[in-house]
């Protein structure tokens, strides 16, 4: 495991929990896109350099700018303070187990002993062509989903005419 | 500890501190935001063992891994539109405020 490794690994969880603790809701989306950012170099370091890309594109691109609009839009919720959360130990106590189970499974597991091996060469063309050939159907049919959730947001997200429903 | 090891522990952990986000933050948006780091450390782990493991193909999990961001991304525009919606009716993103109303 490189020191590179280690540092962005580092960058994305420590983007990751300030985006959960912080007080300020921009500040938030902010630290969420240094998290994604993490995470999209992450996978650079792995050799997945056409998935890196694409995470930079959606996540840091659209996404984290998608939930800045959001919270500037519900603005007007803030001036009211946020109620303190319930139960914030319980959910911590349960994502802590959560963490505990699965790093006991992954150090336990005698399946990811693999020895080091180079990175299956995987070039955009190699991709496209498969995208276009073996793996057509799902794309359409991702084509088409993403076509129904742009529809379907633009449709909830409108605002109602008064005498409509 | 090999690599896959560690990755699979780091996106354990981006896991672990989505879910205690999603479970304690009180507003939507932050849920939303646990929601969209869990996805992403399930991403993690599709690269890490197309890297590490053994794979029938040389791109199958990158293409997986395309197909799951755009579920992602499909799942939080639909989010954020939800939570327009709502904060319209109700004038508040406080999920505390929010339980129990709608009836």
């Amino acid at each position: 495991m490189s020191a590179l490794f280690l540092i962005l690994a580092a960058v994305a969880l420590a983007g990751a929990c300030a985006a959960m603790m912080l007080r300020g809701l921009v500040h938030c989306a902010l630290a969420l896109a240094v998290a994604f950012a993490g995470i999209g170099a992450l996978y650079l370091n792995l050799g997945a350099q056409f998935l890196g890309l694409a995470q930079l594109l959606v996540y840091v691109g659209a996404i984290a700018v998608l939930i800045v609009f959001v919270i500037l839009l519900t603005r007007g919720a803030d001036s009211a303070p946020l109620s303190p959360a319930a139960r914030p130990i319980t959910g911590i106590v349960v994502a802590t187990a959560v963490f505990g189970v699965l790093a006991w499974a992954v150090v336990h597991s005698g399946a990811i002993r693999s020895p080091e091996q180079p990175a299956p060469p995987v070039t955009v063309r190699q991709l496209g062509v498969d995208l276009m050939g073996g793996y057509v159907f799902p794309l359409e049919v991702m084509g088409l989903m993403l076509t129904v959730a742009l529809i379907g947001a633009v449709i909830v997200a409108m605002k109602e005419k008064q005498g409509t429903q | 500890m090999t690599p896959l090891a560690g990755c699979l522990l780091v996106s354990s952990m981006l896991f672990a501190i989505g879910l205690a986000g999603a479970l304690t933050r009180r507003n939507t948006i932050l849920v939303l935001v646990g929601i969209e780091l869990m996805l992403n450390a399930a991403n993690l782990n599709f690269v890490a063992f197309w890297r590490f493991g053994p794979h029938s193909g040389p791109s199958t999990g990158i293409i997986f891994g395309l197909f799951s961001i755009g579920v992602a991304a499909a799942e939080a525009a639909v989010g954020l539109a939800l939570i327009l919606a709502v904060y319209r009716h109700t004038k508040t993103t406080d999920l505390s405020q929010l339980n129990g109303r709608g009836q």
